[in-house]
């Protein structure tokens, strides 16, 4: 045994090891589903919650719970702290100047919406234009469309060419004096696909464009550092990144979230109301109406301890490994298309078979214990683009291991020879 | 795996890689589309209905094996009913894929009564039905399952 194959044997072991860790943290992957142990491969979809975080909600509700910014007495305090400190995990996470640049809303969702009706109905007039991508995910297509009917703004569209690659040139050409918002996403949640998003900020930028990143599949499983991106809004949802349902950021920059109008009216965006004039509080509260979501905050302020914890290095080399395999692995099935084939990707794989519909592929995968997504993942305009009604897609986290990539790959035979 | 069985059974795959009643109609008097969203399958389904009978019936689409299968029974049993018949056998359908009742005199069509151990592919079951009954009224807007 050479040098090589011995350091990369290690690095293997330790991998392997440091994977066995990993899942003990997840209850829900000691789950049997028919006979068999849960394959979970349905994590662009959400993933599942570590020990930390529930225990992060459960302590929250048991000692600390309060409303917050609100009471004077201590437990109000406490949740206020527990709040706060949240934030400043979030900020950390992503590495954002300040905190208050992190206002927390319900999901990558709804921080889409408070851009495109803040910002763009504010300030998008008749004729302007927002650049979207071919490989949007509805929820960064559906709010745009709403704001361009409200305004008469037009929708721009990057396409995708056949490797799941956006087209560099007709992005450069699409932005002009017209263009007022680049909405892109970071990595694509059908084909994995890892957009070079610094490089469409800057040319951007040069035009004095403003650029919004949908961070939704790219947050667990790279690396995110806002202030080198340099994107101006950065979106995401805490049930992607093995945090809870219901939470999420919208980072902005602190300048352009300053001008920006309030998106909901109600307590805690307010420094003081009369009938007659309300004065709006400051960031991040301004946008913060009403009692927040406090038990997600604090649980995806864990979660993002959690990934800190483990580390960028750690999971990008995982998940790296873990998509070489499964791609090798699934092109040798004889009739099966991989979907998005961009030479740089994040652990999701599309594919479709021949003679093989989506979901009976699914069903079938279901009764192996082997939880994937069928269907058109909600980017039907890409599912047009690549001319399939809907594929099979499953998706990678930490806690995915190279065995059940394995028994993935039979269960695909098999079904193959169940429709022969 | 048994109710995958029951689920795939041979005459869902033979209905599935020889669709009875595939292709355009000539002459029809009913049309529809249905679309399930949620997986992406769409039917065309055309009709001739002649004195409230259906004397022809054909589908076109893409689908699953359970919606592809289920249009083409669908259509076999559907040939030589009345437009009241055929509601009816749709009301029976229903109760047969969802497991309320057993109806009986559903000839081939019991073979999907393993659907109902898989409550998300009911749609898939139902789609043709659910256009057809569309088609008779003659709607225009494509039905949607959801
Ligand atoms: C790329 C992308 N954008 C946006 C979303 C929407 O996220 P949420 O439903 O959490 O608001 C998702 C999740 O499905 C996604 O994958």
């Amino acid at each position: 045994m050479n040098a090589h194959t011995h350091s990369s044997l290690e690095s293997d072991i330790k991998n392997h090891l440091n994977v066995q860790r990993w899942r003990h943290d997840f209850p829900i992957l000691q789950t049997r589903l028919y006979g068999k142990t849960l394959v979970y491969l349905d994590n662009a979809a959400t993933t599942q919650k570590p020990y930390t975080v529930m225990e992060a909600e459960n302590h929250y509700y048991r000692y600390d719970n309060a409303n917050v910014h609100r009471g004077i007495h201590t437990l109000s305090q406490r949740a206020t702290e527990a709040f706060e400190y949240a934030r400043v995990a979030l900020q950390h996470l992503i590495n954002a100047q300040y905190a208050h640049e992190i206002i927390f809303v319900r999901g990558t969702t709804e921080a889409i919406n408070l851009v495109a009706q803040s910002y763009g109905r504010s300030r998008f007039k008749a004729g302007d234009e927002i650049i979207v991508s071919g490989m949007e995910h509805h929820s960064n297509i559906v709010p745009w469309q709403m704001l361009c009917k409200q305004v008469g703004a037009i929708l721009r569209v990057i396409p995708v060419d056949d490797a799941g690659e956006l087209d560099r040139n007709t992005y450069d050409a699409l932005l002009c004096q017209r263009t007022k918002l680049v909405a892109i996403t970071h990595v694509s949640n059908t084909l994995g696909t890892i957009n070079p998003v610094k490089r469409m900020i800057d040319a951007a930028h040069a035009h004095h464009i403003p650029v919004l990143l949908d961070g939704a599949q790219a947050i667990a499983h790279l690396p995110v550092d806002v202030q080198d991106l340099d994107c101006d809004f950065y979106a995401f949802s805490g049930h992607k990144l093995y945090g809870p349902t219901g939470i999420g950021v919208l980072y902005g920059k602190s300048a352009l979230l300053d001008d920006m109008p309030p998106y909901q009216g109600g307590g805690d965006m307010i420094s003081s109301v009369s009938f007659e004039a309300t004065t709006y509080n400051k960031l991040p509260y301004k946008f913060e109406a009403g009692t927040p979501n406090i038990a997600g905050v604090v649980g995806v302020g864990a979660a993002a301890n959690y990934l800190n914890s483990i580390g960028f290095d750690a999971i990008v080399g995982h998940e790296q490994a873990l998509l070489r395999y499964a791609t090798e692995l699934i092109s040798e099935i004889p009739g099966l298309r991989i979907i998005g084939n961009a030479s740089n990707k994040t652990g999701i794989l599309s594919f479709v078979l021949q003679g093989l519909h989506p979901h009976d592929i699914g069903t079938f995968l279901d009764r192996q214990g082997i939880a994937v997504r069928t269907g058109h993942h909600c980017t039907m305009p890409l599912m047009e683009r690549f001319g399939v009604p809907a594929t099979v897609r499953a998706s990678f986290a930490l806690y995915n291991t190279i065995s059940e990539v394995d028994k993935l790959a039979e269960a695909i035979y098999q079904v193959k020879e169940v429709f022969k | 795996m048994n109710d995958l069985r029951e689920l795939y059974q041979d005459l869902i795959f033979d209905h599935y890689r020889q669709p009875r009643n595939y292709g355009p109609l000539e002459h029809a008097n009913r049309k529809a589309e249905g679309y399930n969203p949620l997986c992406g399958d769409k039917i065309s389904l055309a009709m001739i209905v002649k004195d409230g009978v259906i004397s022809d019936i054909r589908f076109e689409g893409v689908g699953c094996a359970i919606s592809t299968a289920s249009a083409s029974l669908m259509t076999e049993s559907l040939k030589g009913k009345d437009e009241g018949e055929a509601l009816n056998m749709l009301k029976d359908f229903q109760a047969l894929v969802t497991g309320v009742a057993v109806p009986d005199a559903m000839g081939k069509l019991t073979v999907l009564a393993g659907v109902q151990a898989f409550p998300q592919r009911v749609k898939c079951a139902t789609l043709a039905w659910h256009t057809m009954q569309a088609a008779l009224k003659n709607t225009t807007e494509p039905v949607s399952t959801e």
